[in-house]
């Protein structure tokens, strides 16, 4: 792929859940190996916006691109091989109830890698330790706390070493070392790996840390209203919500 | 205390609330507010004061004060949001600056987020045509999400039988085991008993005409073409199309199928493919298994309460039944697992993220499987009458 393209375009994207429009007219690029946050109101379609670009929901109207190539116009087999390069953590893991944390990280990779089975084994060790679960190869996702769940997710969705990482709400319900380890981990894989992440996220101290860019869903104009480096907004940006919302409030004059 | 309904200008007896409102001479009300408020012993509504907003002409200005409030709780702060808002959509300035400063506090905080317009749901409740109109499209699109499911299945099994498929085999077998060796129980209790039934109605009826020893044919025949394929089949659809609506459905509100689906995984072929095929293969197993401890039943009622000889049962038995009666059973038991499994898969697959929409997913999962069989098991008797078989 040349390099003039973005990794992702999202172009004039309109979201609707079944008539109700949820945003509109959403436009924004990420770079190459950058840290990219989602930023919004609750209710502002955040989560919305990461499935549309995960595949798991079409768009109403505008496109999602990755390196120049519509993800959405393409026909399922394209788009098939396009997500293969995604890594998806969903909000509460979504490990797969049924199998151990070890067969959940080792089921990507037995089904799209041809390492032998001794292979995925020193993989799925590998992964695991990476996120702090070492040892933990044969529990069960019910057996293991909600935190541990995400971080398992975590291994799986960091298994076939994907290009494109997305996350949705990484350090909800996590300790606040455990929030801040996920973060050095996030800036280690943008770093060591190259690999550009998407978080969804309205962890501020989260947010400051780890974005290289964001755009900011506003759920009452329904729009996307800023664009740009968090640490720049909070000061610079034209928009009073957001600088509101970067400073929690607490600059604001008058705020209860 | 329930009749003390306040009207405009009562004075409330101490320590209970008290709501006065009085014309003042500017054109505004004046509202006083007095007494306790606490929740549960609350005797004032209210309703008439909010319904002077509305009233024509509209008060100019609500004056809100407390005087003599002694004590208050959500109770106070409920009616007066209520009264705000009902300011605010007749178009009315109010003025609660002489309130407490703890109870204006509050407001500004119950008013601090707008209330969303477009994103309160069920204003209005429909007419009865918009009803039928509404009932009608959601069947229609019950009918085409049941195709496309169809669909979806018929695609997963031919990526099976291309060898493509992607599932998991110890999913198959568990699922197999599940369906099949852990309903023996249930099936035995339940064949047995049905057979029991059937040679008790049969022998009052043919003992009268000294034809005791056709019960033997009764019970064969109505346990290998009816009874034991219909009968597992309502069994297994509570038993295993209800639990496969609940796994899948619960899957489904966790995101694991969302997993599943952005991993480039087909979720029809990983999840529903293993439990399709075991219920498809489990149930003339447990078909078979139920016709032989039903003619067994009979048997038992034969030879215990009949005084038949136990030889000339089976040996009747055997006459009686024929392969073709069999094989009608065995092929109606194959169908009744498939329409199971799709039912139950199907709910599940499409079920909300709620574990209230996993309960109704559960429920519908059986509700239609047992609706399927019988419609089947009657299209099935229908044509071979008319097939003569």
């Amino acid at each position: 792929m040349p390099q003039e393209f973005p990794r992702i375009e999202v172009r004039t994207l309109t979201m609707r859940f079944d008539d109700y429009l949820v945003q509109q007219g959403i436009n924004f690029q990420v770079a190459r190996g950058s840290v990219f946050v989602i930023m919004g109101d609750s209710g502002s379609g955040k989560s919305m916006l990461l499935r549309h670009m995960v595949g798991l929901m079409p768009p109403a109207a505008g496109e999602v691109l990755y390196d120049g190539e519509s993800f959405w116009a393409v026909d399922d087999g394209r788009r098939a091989a396009i997500a293969r390069r995604f890594g998806v953590l969903f909000q509460g893991g979504a490990l797969w109830t049924s199998m151990t944390l070890a067969e959940n990280v080792a089921l990507p990779l037995a089904q799209y890698t041809r390492l032998s089975p001794r292979e995925i084994d020193e993989m799925v060790s590998l992964k695991l330790a990476l996120v702090g679960l070492r040892g933990f190869e044969q529990y069960y996702p019910s057996q293991i706390s909600g935190g541990m769940r995400k971080r398992a997710g975590l291994a799986r969705a960091m298994a076939l070493d994907p290009d494109i990482l997305f996350f949705d709400e990484p350090s909800a319900g996590l300790d606040p070392l455990s929030s801040r380890r996920l973060d050095e981990l996030i800036l280690e894989l943008r770093d060591s790996l190259g690999a550009t992440v998407v978080v969804v996220s309205h962890e501020l101290a989260s947010i400051f840390t780890i974005a290289d860019d964001s755009v900011f869903l506003d759920a009452e104009r329904r729009t996307a209203v800023a664009h740009g480096d968090p640490r720049r907004l909070r000061h610079q940006c034209a928009d009073a919500k957001v600088r509101e919302f970067l400073a929690r409030g607490e600059a604001a004059a008058g705020a209860a | 205390m329930a009749n003390a309904e306040n009207s405009r200008s009562d004075t409330p007896p101490a320590s209970t609330a008290g709501l006065a409102a009085s014309q003042a001479a500017d054109g505004g009300l004046r509202v006083e507010i007095s007494g306790r408020w606490i929740r549960g012993e609350r005797p004032i509504h209210g309703d008439d004061l909010l319904g002077a907003l509305d009233s024509d002409p509209a008060p100019r200005l609500v004056q809100v004060a407390a005087v003599g409030l002694e004590d208050w709780d959500s109770s106070l702060l409920s009616y007066l949001l209520r009264l705000r808002w009902a300011a605010d959509r007749a178009g009315v300035a109010a003025d609660f600056d002489q309130l407490p400063a703890g109870l204006r506090r509050l407001m500004a905080l119950a008013s601090a987020v707008p209330d969303r317009s477009g994103a309160r749901q069920g204003d209005e409740p429909p007419g009865l045509l918009a009803n039928v109109g509404l009932w009608t499209q959601s069947k229609i699109g019950a009918f085409h999400d049941a195709c496309r499911f169809l669909g979806l299945v018929t695609l997963a099994l031919l990526a099976f039988l291309r060898g493509r498929a992607v599932y998991r085999r110890q999913d198959l077998i568990g699922t197999i085991q599940e369906v099949g060796a852990q309903a023996l129980p249930i099936v035995s209790t339940i064949s047995i008993l049905i057979g029991l039934i059937l040679a008790f109605i049969g022998a009052v009826q043919l003992a009268q005409f000294g034809a005791a020893i056709y019960v033997a044919d009764l019970v064969g025949l109505a346990m290998t073409r009816e009874m034991a394929a219909v009968m597992t089949a309502i069994v297994v659809a509570g038993r295993t199309g209800a639990a496969f609506a609940a796994q899948l459905g619960a899957m489904r509100g966790n995101e694991e199928i969302d997993a599943l689906a952005t991993m480039g995984i087909p979720p029809v072929e990983f999840l529903v493919l293993p439990r399709l095929l075991a219920l498809a293969l489990m149930m003339p197993l447990l078909y078979v298994y139920g016709c032989f401890i039903g003619l067994f039943g009979g048997y038992l009622v034969g030879v215990g309460l009949l005084d038949l000889v136990g030889q000339a049962y089976i040996e009747r038995t055997r006459e009686a039944v024929g392969l073709t009666d069999f094989m009608i059973g065995f092929g109606k038991s194959a169908v009744f697992g498939v329409v199971i499994a799709f039912a139950g898969c199907q709910r599940g697959m499409e079920a909300g993220r709620s574990a209230a929409a996993v309960g109704q997913a559960t429920t519908s999962a059986v509700v239609t499987s047992i609706v399927y069989i019988i419609v089947i098991d009657a299209v099935f008797a229908v044509s071979l009458d008319l097939l003569g078989i």
